[in-house]
């Protein structure tokens, strides 16, 4: 009897290999930050057309990202790296851990955001970091809005400004940035001059805005936070009762912001060259780029993406923002932190 | 029977052999040691060491990095010394607190005091400012009592904040397995409160105030999110610098020469604690049921004091959470000056709808579910592999010496270096689930060696020669001595490794993040992004975490097993 159950057993066994299966579908996976969000049935959608899986490592801030990246070069994590921006996508074109694509999509983005004239990154999103200020507080008390670097530093803004550590926050680095751009070599004399206006410095986004920040949840004690453009109209997509306005607004004045564009690359000695490809087409597709504004509160890069209606609405975008070109963030951007550490001391 | 025996004879020499050479206290140590040492070289030694090695050269060896970590070194060890003393002045009354006293809501309020050491730490920095900061609802505590604190002071109170948990339950769980009838006896023969406690109790305590000592300096010394937070650009620890150096300013030859230097002083403070431990050899007899209510007014002073100050200290911080989850101040805002406030259950609803259809979004069961099973495993694991060798380190041979210091590395270590080393060198199975409960053990492990082995270490031999004396067996003896002893320090151990479970200790850095997502990672989920909405949600994930750990730690608690008495 035993023996005949185990016949019947490897019987089936070999049945059971024999029968044709569907191909199973090709594992594509996708490094990226933490940050990162998509809607699941844009996904599922992807996954469908081309048969395949689509895992997300998610795995630190994009400078961890991108550090691990490097580390891997010749072994990679992943088939595709998304979240890499303009102030550190020089770490990773020196490090070369990129395959050229000229993806068909590019011709539905506009010049301005195709920094790698090579098209190892090619940009996906992008979103304005500028300060945003408390309404109720300015309207209150008959304060006009600050539209210029050199008003904050003046004594009726004394002690309302929040900023993050650009050693530490990519915001922060960001905000640095414009004013670097701004100011030229004088950018430390500036900070210097703000910190002595009562400036308080921090060392995330998190803690900016909901601790520190008044118009937040968190009911700080600063009227102004270095934040997104964006931000306003997530104060009102994510408010706990609807809001005909937003609590905030950001201060969009020229040069005033800085234009983060985020990238997406296919990782050097990769393992499904093919998909990778068509991952990307799909990351800078309509369905992918329409679906972006709601889960990341950015900016898709394709013209043809519309905006949802909370953005239209609400958030701003800067009007003219702070110009320093790639190469020349590639090349001071570490001895601008250091210096800045120094004089902030 | 007879028969048996007599015709098997030559097999039974040969089992009797090979049990010999299975009983000879070599083999057994070797066992002992076999699952931690390969746990330790195969996750920790190997990683780290292959991330230094790559990372390392002679080019950082300049005049500026030696300034840069000189400088660094003498901060990370004065702020970790005052904040392990600060630790000490409020951990010791509460100990004493714990241990000799009886009171009402006992259990609660020390469950209370490890739930700190698992929050994140922007969560309750957000959440005790929305209370009683400029705008909070009881903004008159921030005008009268905390007058603008300096980063640096806030930093003290949050490293005591944290590690309080630690002093009660090390030196809490020493102090009721003291002998009473050798203070009773030394009070019988005329020796005041305060001889008693130089002459009788401090010696006796000696190894687990060290032990505790040890492990909040070295909490201390690595300290990185609360520096990190509270210390804005000015301050920064060894661990901070390291993670600036991988991350931020990236300088791997830097980084590596700092990790060095952390790892270094590690091992010198771990050697200095094995030297003086094994100093003190006294054994004492264990009693259970030490704690009564307190009689005379003395004693209700102490109790009363020392309830009420760590009620203020740990209570008001935490409790603002969940009030704060339930509170709505969205919809007058934006409209007129004063906050109004108002009650809501909108943010616990909204935990459980995928607003936006997110891939990403996490229902609340799973998460705790998540959470829970990670932590479970990491319990089973870090005493698995922690039990055997505080066994062995318990009365230590030459060698296990010096093992003893390595035991604390992992501590030592920079949670990002390692994380570097993970990732080289196990490439893509890095996503496998099973990498989280390593992880966490990880760090767990040298709180449950450290736990465990002073209660070891204390059983007195004579109890366990008298038990095999009158014919019990190996595994009697350890039923019935080492066991009742044991089961609180395992309890305490596994209440440790659960809690670094549960709140990610660090881990976060050595880790990328697979289909498991845990309650920690949907708060920063949740707290990435603006809203009021996004920031409740935060507060009431944040308050389902708290009454987790407070229920987990209850029921650890509780698990009063036969024998063990009063805990």
């Amino acid at each position: 009897m035993k023996r005949i159950t185990f016949y019947f057993l490897l019987f089936t066994l070999f049945l059971a290999s024999c029968t044709p299966t569907p191909v199973a579908p090709q594992t594509i996976t996708i490094m990226t930050h933490d940050s990162f969000a998509i809607g699941e049935d844009v996904i599922k959608t992807f996954e469908a057309d081309n048969n395949a899986k689509v895992v997300f490592l998610q795995s630190g801030d994009a400078g961890a990202v991108i550090n691990q990246a490097i580390l891997t070069k010749d072994a990679p994590l992943a088939d595709v790296l998304f979240g890499v921006d303009n102030t550190f996508l020089s770490r990773a074109l020196n490090a070369d851990i990129f395959e050229t694509y000229p993806s068909p999509m590019l011709a539905d983005i506009a010049d301005e955001f195709k920094i790698d004239s090579s098209n190892r990154a090619l940009p996906v999103d992008y979103g304005d970091v500028c300060i945003n200020y408390d309404k109720n507080y300015f309207t209150e008390n008959n304060l006009p809005v600050p539209l210029t670097f050199e008003d904050l530093a003046k004594p009726e803004y004394k002690d309302l400004l929040v900023v993050e550590n650009p050693a530490t926050s990519s915001p922060g680095l960001a905000f640095l940035l414009a004013t670097r751009a701004h100011f030229g070599d004088g950018y430390l004399d500036y900070w210097k001059s703000l910190k002595a206006n009562g400036a308080v410095v921090v060392d995330g986004w998190e803690t900016a805005y909901y601790t520190n920040f008044s118009a937040s949840s968190g009911k700080g004690a600063q009227t102004m936070v270095v934040s997104y453009a964006s931000s306003p109209a997530a104060e009102v997509f994510f408010a706990a009762e609807p809001l005909t306005e937003s609590p905030t607004a950001s201060i969009v004045a020229s040069d005033m912001c800085f234009r983060q564009i985020e990238f997406v690359g296919i990782l050097k000695n990769g393992k499904n060259r093919d998909l990778a490809q068509k991952f990307v087409d799909f990351m800078l597709s309509q369905k992918f780029q329409e679906d972006m504004p709601l889960n990341m509160f950015v900016y898709p890069v394709n013209k043809n993406a519309k905006l949802p209606d909370v953005f239209v609405k609400f958030a701003q975008v800067a009007e003219s923002p702070a110009a320093l070109s790639y190469s020349e963030i590639a090349s001071n951007r570490d001895s601008w932190i250091e210096d800045w550490t120094q004089a902030m001391k | 029977m007879q028969n048996k025996i007599l015709n098997h004879g030559d097999t039974e020499t040969l089992r009797n052999k090979f049990l010999r050479a299975f009983a000879s206290p070599w083999f057994f140590r070797i066992l002992l040691w076999l699952a931690p040492i390969l746990f330790l070289l195969s996750f920790f030694f190997l990683p780290l060491s292959k991330i230094l090695f790559l990372a390392f050269n002679t080019s950082a060896f300049t005049k500026a990095n030696f300034q840069l970590i000189l400088s660094t070194l003498s901060f990370t060890f004065y702020q970790a010394t005052l904040s392990t003393i600060l630790t000490f002045v409020l951990g010791i009354p509460s100990a004493i607190l714990f241990s000799r006293f009886d009171f009402r809501g006992k259990s609660l309020l020390r469950a209370l005091t490890a739930v700190p050491f698992m929050l994140p730490t922007v969560v309750v920095a957000s959440s005790f400012n929305a209370l009683v900061g400029n705008h909070g609802l009881f903004s008159f505590f921030s005008s009268s009592f905390i007058l603008h604190p300096s980063s640096f002071s806030l930093i003290l109170s949050a490293h005591v904040f944290y590690n309080t948990t630690i002093v009660i339950r090390i030196v809490g769980n020493a102090l009721s397995r003291l002998d009473p009838k050798l203070e009773q006896s030394a009070r019988s023969l005329g020796a005041d409160t305060f001889r008693v406690w130089k002459n009788i109790t401090l010696p006796l305590l000696r190894p687990s105030l060290l032990a505790a000592a040890l492990l909040v300096f070295m909490f201390d010394f690595t300290s990185f999110g609360v520096i990190l937070l509270l210390g804005g650009s000015n301050f920064s620890t060894l661990e901070v610098e390291i993670y600036l150096r991988v991350l931020k300013l990236p300088n791997l030859p830097l980084a590596a020469l700092l990790s060095i230097v952390q790892l270094i002083f590690t091992l010198i403070f771990s050697i200095l604690y094995t030297r003086t431990i094994n100093q003190v050899t006294t054994q004492t007899a264990p009693r259970f049921s030490l704690a009564r209510p307190p009689k005379t007014i003395r004693e209700r002073a102490f109790v009363f004091t020392v309830y009420c100050s760590l009620f203020t200290f740990f209570f008001l911080p935490l409790i603002s959470l969940p009030i704060r989850s339930l509170t709505r101040l969205e919809a007058d805002r934006g409209q007129r000056g004063e906050v109004q406030y108002g009650f809501t259950t909108d943010y616990y609803k909204e935990l459980f709808i995928n607003r936006r259809g997110s891939l990403f979004y996490v229902p609340p069961i799973q998460a705790a579910a998540n959470s829970l099973g990670y932590a479970s495993l990491t319990v089973f694991l870090s005493l698995a592999l922690g039990y055997p060798a505080a066994y062995a380190l318990a009365k230590p041979t030459r060698l296990e010496k010096f093992l003893d210091p390595l035991i604390m590395l992992p501590l030592g270590a920079s949670a990002v270096m390692l994380g570097l080393g993970f990732i080289i060198s196990f490439g893509r199975s890095l996503a496998s689930p099973w990498f989280v409960p390593i992880a966490h053990t990880l760090v767990a492990l040298p709180f449950v060696i450290r736990t465990l082995q002073p209660a070891l270490a204390s059983i007195p031999e004579r109890l366990r020669q008298a038990a095999s004396t009158l014919g019990a067996s190996p595994f009697r003896v350890w039923q019935t001595v080492d066991f009742p002893i044991l089961s609180r320090a395992t309890l305490s151990a596994a209440t440790f490794a659960f809690t670094v479970s549960l709140g990610e200790f660090g881990a976060t850095l050595l880790l990328t993040r697979p289909e498991y997502p845990t309650i920690p990672i949907a708060i920063q989920r949740f707290l990435s992004q603006p809203g009021g909405l996004n920031f409740g949600q935060a507060m009431a994930m944040a308050t389902l975490l708290m009454l987790l750990t407070t229920l987990a730690i209850l029921i650890i608690e509780k698990l009063r097993l036969p024998n063990s008495g009063e805990f």
